[in-house]
């Protein structure tokens, strides 16, 4: 390759890299609203956040045409390579996340626009924070090929999965003790799921950058597993 | 440097299980502290690689860094360069082939070589595969007609040149011309057929059939090819070695070293990084 090609190459592979990261702050931002909107009852916000879905789907399409360019023209290997694959599936799960915002969101609106009902006081702040963080630090961990953050975003996925066991339990004790609650009941249910899954997401984003940096597949291999391999060389 | 396994005594039993097989690829050649000097300089550095026995590995490495000279060494064909000198050993079954009692025509039966350019004799196509057995005294009508349409086949030529054997080889095209100097090499039976840039001259479609060919014949031979083209070693080959400056950087699982190399410097190369 000379070096203009090489060049023209690397700034290609820069600009996937940064796009990736674009595409993960929207998502992030779409969270982040959704869970505004719910909080304050903002249906216009809300209504931005189920409409920001397409700009994600969009930057999905245009970074999957890129990997596939980048495939086709420069052959990419090793760390190239690797790099392409973590990108070609991270935005996979980028754009899965979008779609729960947008759930999240569309649950909200039903919440606010309808008439007001029974609503079991749940809090979801708590671990919808937990699950922005956990997004925020895989794509850090990916943005500085960082194995150590991304373990502990695997890490982190336990905590999210408890607190969303424990507020499937609250809210159905509320269901028990007032039916009148369960319709709204449900509704929570599912904005809990919603970001019980963003954290799973943000998860496998965090096992592709280990498989980035160390060449190993860590999926299903649990967090055990994931420790050993990142403290070999 | 640990792909590949040394043949422990447990493979010289006859009841391997495939998957031991695969596992632990048998070797059938390899190399140990290997030097070779040109006059004063020095080609190859203490070199050190196994060749895995029915499998292709590929030697890669940028123009100069001593994969021809390597390939050469597998069946002495650097003998013929004055003022170069070779230490070390490579083995074919636990024996030297550089020990001074080796029959070298013999060797070079066993272990066979294709050129870059394709070099058919100027005589008819069933003369070019015949020749090496009329070498060896084989002159029996029917042993060579049987012998010549095998390995045409083996070189997957056969149906492109089965009703014109006797036309000039050199009347081929260059990617035919390529299998028929295989098929000339196959008619000898080796066991390790070293390639030395076997597509170098050829068209796409041409090298894609040489391709095609290399992947079929490591059912019955031992591959070695030299190329200077990743891809293809990429496509091609089970084992893969870096070459840099008249070393061997690494040596592993083709697999492996596209996608996750253990050295700074074949990810340099394979990246096109390089220098
Ligand atoms: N017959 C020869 N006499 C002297 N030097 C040689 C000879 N053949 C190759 N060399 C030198 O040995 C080095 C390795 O060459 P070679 O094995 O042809 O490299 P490669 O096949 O990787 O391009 C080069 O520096 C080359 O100039
Ligand atoms: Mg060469």
């Amino acid at each position: 390759m000379n070096e203009h090609t090489l060049k023209q190459y690397d700034a290609e592979l820069e600009n996937i890299r940064a796009r990736v990261l674009q595409m993960g702050g929207l998502v992030e931002q779409q969270i982040i609203q959704g869970m505004k909107g719910l909080g304050e009852g903002d249906l216009a916000l809300l209504d931005h956040v189920i409409g920001e879905d397409t700009r994600v789907n969009a930057a999905e399409v245009a970074l999957d045409e890129a990997c596939s360019h980048i495939i086709a023209r420069h052959q990419p290997a090793a760390v190239d390579l690797r790099m392409i694959m973590t990108v070609i599936k991270t935005i996979t799960d980028l754009e899965r996340i979008g779609d729960e915002a947008k759930k999240i969101a569309k649950m909200a609106r039903k919440i606010h626009g309808g008439e007001s009902g029974f609503t079991p006081r749940v809090e979801l702040r708590h671990v919808a924070e937990l699950a922005v963080a956990m997004l925020r630090q895989a794509l850090d961990a990916f943005a500085r090929l960082d194995v150590a953050a991304a373990a502990d975003v695997v890490r982190q996925d336990k905590q999210v999965d408890a607190e969303f066991k424990g507020i499937l339990r609250q809210i159905i004790t509320f269901m028990m003790e007032d039916p009148r609650t369960i319709s709204r009941g449900l509704e929570i249910v599912f904005i809990a799921k919603a970001i019980e899954r963003i954290g799973d997401h943000a998860k496998n984003i965090s096992e592709y950058v280990v498989y980035l940096v160390k060449g190993r597949d860590v999926r299903h291999i649990g967090l055990a597993g994931i420790e050993k391999e990142i403290s070999t060389p | 440097m640990n792909a590949v396994t040394t043949p422990t005594h447990a493979m010289k039993m006859g009841d391997l299980t495939r998957k031991d097989v695969e596992h632990t690829d048998e070797v059938a050649m390899r190399v140990e502290n290997l030097d070779l000097y040109y006059g004063e300089s020095h080609a190859l550095k203490r070199v050190n690689m196994t060749i895995p026995r029915n499998r292709v590995t590929a030697i890669i490495g940028p123009s100069g860094c001593g994969k021809s000279t390597l390939l050469r060494c597998f069946n002495r064909m650097n003998d013929l360069v004055d003022a170069c000198r070779v230490e070390g050993k490579i083995l074919l079954d636990g024996k030297n082939v550089y020990d001074p009692d080796v029959n070298v025509a013999l060797l070079r039966r066993r272990v066979g070589m294709v050129f870059q350019k394709p070099n058919p004799f100027p005589k008819t196509i069933y003369e070019n595969v015949a020749y090496g057995l009329r070498i060896i005294g084989v002159n029996d009508k029917k042993v060579l007609d049987e012998t010549v349409e095998k390995s045409l086949r083996g070189a997957a030529l056969w149906d492109e040149v089965k009703d014109r054997l006797s036309e000039s080889g050199l009347s081929l095209s260059g990617g035919q011309q390529q299998r028929l100097v295989i098929a000339r090499a196959v008619a000898l039976e080796p066991e390790v057929l070293l390639l030395d840039e076997p597509a170098s001259a050829l068209d796409p479609i041409s090298t894609a059939k040489l391709e095609e060919l290399i992947n079929e014949l490591k059912d019955k031979y031992t591959i070695v090819i030299v190329t200077h083209n990743m891809q293809q070693a990429a496509r091609i080959s089970d084992f893969t070695a870096f070459m840099y400056l008249g070393e061997l950087i690494e040596f592993g699982k083709t697999d492996t070293l596209f996608i996750k190399p253990g050295q700074k410097q074949t990810e340099d190369y394979i990246t096109g990084r390089f220098g």
